[in-house]
This record gives structure tokens, sequence and C-alpha cells, in this order.
């Protein structure tokens, strides 16, 4: 192991650096701390100029109140849900089927067709700009939900499909000869033999897929104009321009839109890493 | 699904039907389509309608007008342009300390002590919230009359510095901001090639005296390769991907000057500056030719490991 386990140092270097961990995580999250404790100070801490000292009262129930009850964010967060769930399960379901035939076949086009996949995931987002946004305004998609998933699906398929066909390729090809040995259908052994074995990386995919698109922001601006179809990352904007200078109504409404990835990470974090890490360092 | 109407049980050799005695060769395809048509129709025939389109004067709405390379030509002399294109550099270079940064957290992290883990996550926690939110988080971290940095940088008798309303840091602060969250991201990247590291070579590499920076130069460093790849893969999309913090923290500004093409293209095209379509995507043909001398360089990469196999 590398660096060496700290157990095997002197009790004095044990000591400090079991004490210098805290110290280092309050100062990488500093910001975020500072943004939380905005949240539950009251707003007459602001008014007196009194940023940086502890809450004089706690404020976190009428501060997170009127994010729930007085904004347009319940909407938000609800449209975000609406985008995410669909957009991950739809490009899930189609990589699934594009890893099985990638890397379980062997074909003339296979390697350039998954290439094309690979290539296309890389691309910056201003290239398909105009011409995506003018595809959505044709199908009168323009500003709803359906818009703005049928987008994402097509371009998370490309990571998606990276991702799958590489796992596909790990799992035991013997499995499959068996299978057709036996006479199995071609789609059944999809559907009974690595469709089982692909848990794992459907539950990574879900998963990240749920982070990225909840924080999208740059396609929710291009697709999306107003609060019945907005994702929580653009309705912050608006948000925080009803309550400018309202520090700790933004902050909570900040810390709202960033939780329901946090959940996930913490619900599902070896899933989650496991994604992140393309499934290639294991 | 396509394949629903082959029979569920295999029918005797002599009367097997056409997919049936072609199955092998027609089920890849068929299991291709749906993805592939929505990646042709969403992402892969874009790309040619932007280099079409830069050839074109249009406001989104009219008749398009041919105008040959003259896009290219306005954008030779636009400054605004090259403010853009200096960023992105800047960016490119800058960013990718999040490599060594993210490397030497993970260093830092990698022990056994009791709640590590809880630690791990939440030296993690900024990947995961979402840039409009990291894009906020610092504009209050950076604000002249109350932001944090200026507090502390009052104790130690320094500033107040307005970081995002000066022209020269401006750029700087943005990028500190993006390296938060991926730093974090090389962090567990990482973590989780540092525990694939063979522990018998770093035996046999102690057993010969080597240590420190030697160990993790010429021992650790070599076996972390494909965890650096992915990294620097990321951290370069990453990088020419910088809109979400640019257009949170400054829209572009003071006077243009955080500006990188990919915000700049979408100022040109859908801001109330302009909805001009065309040069917008000149911009934007521009910048898919920086990032595509990346991507062959990483489809070579892949290629060359899939040979390998």
């Amino acid at each position: 192991m590398f660096p060496k386990p700290i157990e095997k140092s002197s009790r004095s270097v044990q000591i400090g650096y079991q004490s210098l961990l805290p110290v280092a995580l309050i100062l990488w999250l500093l910001p975020l701390i500072a943004v939380a404790l905005f949240s539950v100070k009251p707003a007459a801490d602001f008014s007196t100029g009194d940023y940086w000292n502890l809450p004089s009262k706690f404020g976190g129930w009428e501060n997170y109140g009127k994010v729930f009850f007085e904004s347009d964010m319940p909407r938000y967060l609800l449209n975000s849900i609406l985008i995410t769930v669909p957009t991950a399960i739809g490009a899930v379901a189609l990589s699934c089927m594009a890893g099985f035939a990638l890397g379980i076949y062997k074909f003339k086009a296979n390697l350039w067709l998954f290439f094309m996949f690979v290539a296309g995931n890389f691309v910056p987002f201003q290239i398909l700009m105009v011409p995506v946004r003018d595809l959505t305004l044709d199908l009168g998609l323009y500003n709803t939900k359906t818009g703005l998933v049928l987008f994402h699906i097509a371009f998370q398929t490309g990571f998606c499909t990276l991702f799958m066909r590489n796992f596909i390729k790990g799992l035991p090809f013997a499995l499959i000869e068996a299978a057709r040995v036996e006479g199995v259908a071609e789609w059944r052994i999809f559907v009974y033999v690595v469709l089982p074995l692909m848990k794992p990386a459907i539950a990574a995919l879900m998963v990240l897929i749920f982070t990225f698109i909840w924080n999208d922001y740059f396609w929710a601006v291009v697709l999306t104009q107003g609060a019945e179809s907005q994702p929580v990352t653009a309705g912050i904007t608006s948000f925080n321009a009803q309550y400018r200078a309202a520090y700790h109504l933004m902050s909570a409404g900040a810390i709202v839109a960033a939780l329901p990835p946090v959940a996930m990470f913490f619900l599902m974090q070896k899933h989650f890493i496991a994604g992140l890490t393309l499934g290639a360092v294991k | 699904m396509t394949t629903t109407e082959v029979p569920p049980i295999t029918p005797e050799p002599q009367r097997r039907s056409r997919y049936k005695r072609n199955e092998i060769s027609v089920t890849p395809w068929l299991f291709l389509i749906p993805a592939m048509l929505f990646f042709l129709v969403y992402v892969i025939l874009p790309i040619f309608q932007s280099f079409n389109l830069s050839a074109y004067q249009w406001d989104g709405l009219g008749e398009k007008e041919y105008v040959g390379l003259s896009n290219y030509k306005e954008l030779w002399d636009d400054p605004a342009f090259y403010t853009s294109l200096k960023n992105n550099l800047i960016w490119l270079v800058l960013y990718l300390l999040a490599i060594p940064a993210g490397l030497f957290i993970a260093l830092f992290l990698n022990q056994t002590v009791t709640g590590i883990r809880i630690y791990k996550s939440l030296f993690f926690f900024p990947f995961v919230i979402s840039q409009v939110v990291v894009g906020l988080v610092f504009t209050w971290f950076y604000d002249p009359t109350f932001g944090l940095l200026n507090s502390i940088l009052g104790v130690v008798g320094l500033g107040p510095v307005n970081v995002l309303g000066d022209p020269t840091y401006v750029t700087y602060g943005i990028i500190a901001a993006g390296l938060w969250p991926q730093t974090a991201y090389c962090m567990i990247l990482y973590l989780t090639g540092l525990n694939a590291v063979d522990p018998e070579q770093v035996e046999a590499a102690r057993l010969d005296g080597a240590k420190g920076w030697k160990m993790l130069w010429y021992v650790i460093v070599p076996q972390l390769k494909p965890a650096t790849f992915i990294a620097f893969v990321v951290t370069i999309v990453g990088a020419l991907r910088s809109f979400d913090l640019i257009s949170i923290m400054t829209n572009g500004g003071p006077f243009g000057e955080s500006r990188v093409l990919s915000f700049y293209m979408f100022e040109v095209a859908l801001s109330e500056y302009g909805f001009r379509m065309g040069y917008g995507a000149a911009i934007a043909v521009v910048l898919f030719l920086i990032m595509l001398c990346f991507i062959a360089y990483f489809l070579y990469s892949m290629y060359k490991e899939e040979r390998g196999h």
C-alpha cells in the first residue's frame, strides 16, 4: 500500500494525521459550509451587516419554508425529476442493447460504431446547439420537458454505450457460447443471460446519469424558458433574481437544488464510483 | 422491441426463417438501431449541420443567406474571439492542475484509519453538486463586501480584491472555482487506482530502498496510468465545456474579459446581443476543431488498447 500505512508510524504522527483530517476537510468545504451557515441565518442578521457571526437565532425553518412554500422552487424540483428519471431510463435501455451488440458480436463496423459513440460523447455542446434547438422547435417540443428528455437520452447514450460495451466485454464469453450451443435465440440470450449480469452496470449508470442530468444547465437554458418546464438549475437563476440580495433565501435555494444528487451519491456510493471510473480502474 | 416476431422456441432446422438463418449477423443491427437513430439525429447530424450553417447568415427565423467564408473572415478580425480563445487556452492549461492536486489529496486520504470512508465521500462532495451551485457559492465567496475570501484577506491586512470584477483576475477566479469539483473527480479516480496498486511491487521497491518521491514517481505513478488517462480525458473535456460557471459567475464580464469560446458562441447565437446563428456556428466549428485534436488522440489511445487485447 502506498503511502505507508499510518498505523506503522509513531504515535505522534498518527495523532497528527487524525487531527489534520478534519481541519483539511473544513478548509476544503469552506465555501459550502459558508452557504449552509447563510441558509440558516435569519434575515435580520443580513440587514445589520452581520455576515460571518453565528446565526443570532435559528432561521432555517423560515428560510427553507419560504423556498418550499412561497417560491417556484417545488415546481422546478418536480420538473427536474420529470426530466432526469425518464432520461436515465431511456439512455440506459438504449445503451444496454447497443452495448450488447457491440460487446458480443464481431462484425466489420463494430469498432467504428463504438468509436462513433465515444467521439460523440466528447463533442462540445455548442456545435450541436443551433441544429438541436431548431429540431426541437420543428418538433413542437421547444420549452417542453419531452424536448429536453429526447436530447438528453440521445447524448447520454454515447457515454452509456461506452460503459456498457466495456462491461459486457468483461463478461465470460463462454456463457454466451454455451447458450448458443443449447440453441437459445440471440434475443433470449440478451434477456436471460446477459441482462441479469448487467445489474451492477445498470445501477451505476442510472445513478450517474441522474446526477449529470440533474446538474445540466446549458441545455436547460437552450431548450426551455419558463417555470412550467425548466429544471432547478435554470430555475435557480430566476429564483435568485426574485430574491436579489436576500442571501439567506438564495443560500437555502442553492442547498435545496444541490441536495438530490448529493443524497443519491451517499445512498449509492459504490455504484456511483464504479460508474465514474468507467469501470476501467478497478 | 424489433425482435418480438421471433418464435420463442427454435423451430426445426429445415424450415428456419430468413431471420433465423442470419441470426448472428442481423441481431446486432436490430439491437443497435434505436441507439444509432437517436445518436445520429441528435448528435452526429447536427455537427454537419453546424458546419453547413457557418456558411450562412441567419437570425434563426427568416431566410438563410449564403455568405461563404465571410463568418470566418469576421472571426479573424474579432477581438472578442481572440479574448475567448486566449481564455480557453488558460482554462486548458490551468484545469490540468486538477490532476496532480487530485493525486495529492488521494495520497493524503489513502489510509485505513477509522472514519476515513466518510472523509473520502465528503472530499468528493463538490463534484456531485451542480456547477450552477458551485458558481453561486464561489460568487459569494469572492464578494468584495462580505465574501469569505476578503474577510480572510482583511485579517491578514490585504485586499479587498474584487476578483470577479477585475479583468486581470476574473478568469483565474472562475478557473479556481472549476478546479474545486474537478480536483474532487480526479481524487476519486486516483483513490480507486491506488486500491489496485500491486502491494508486492511496493514492498519489493521498499526493500530496494525506494521511498517518498522516488517511490511515487517510479513505482506508483506508472501503475496509475489508466486512472491518469481518464483524469486527463475528463479534465480536457471539462475545460473546453466550461460554460455554466462563466454564465453564473460573470456572464462573460467584466467587459467580456472572462468569455471562452463556448460562452461567446452562446452569447452571439442566443442571448440578447444577437441571434446570429451563422456566426455562432462558425465559433462552434472552431471550438469543435480544437476538441477534435483531443478526440483523435483519445480514440487513438483507445484503439491501441483495443488492438493490444
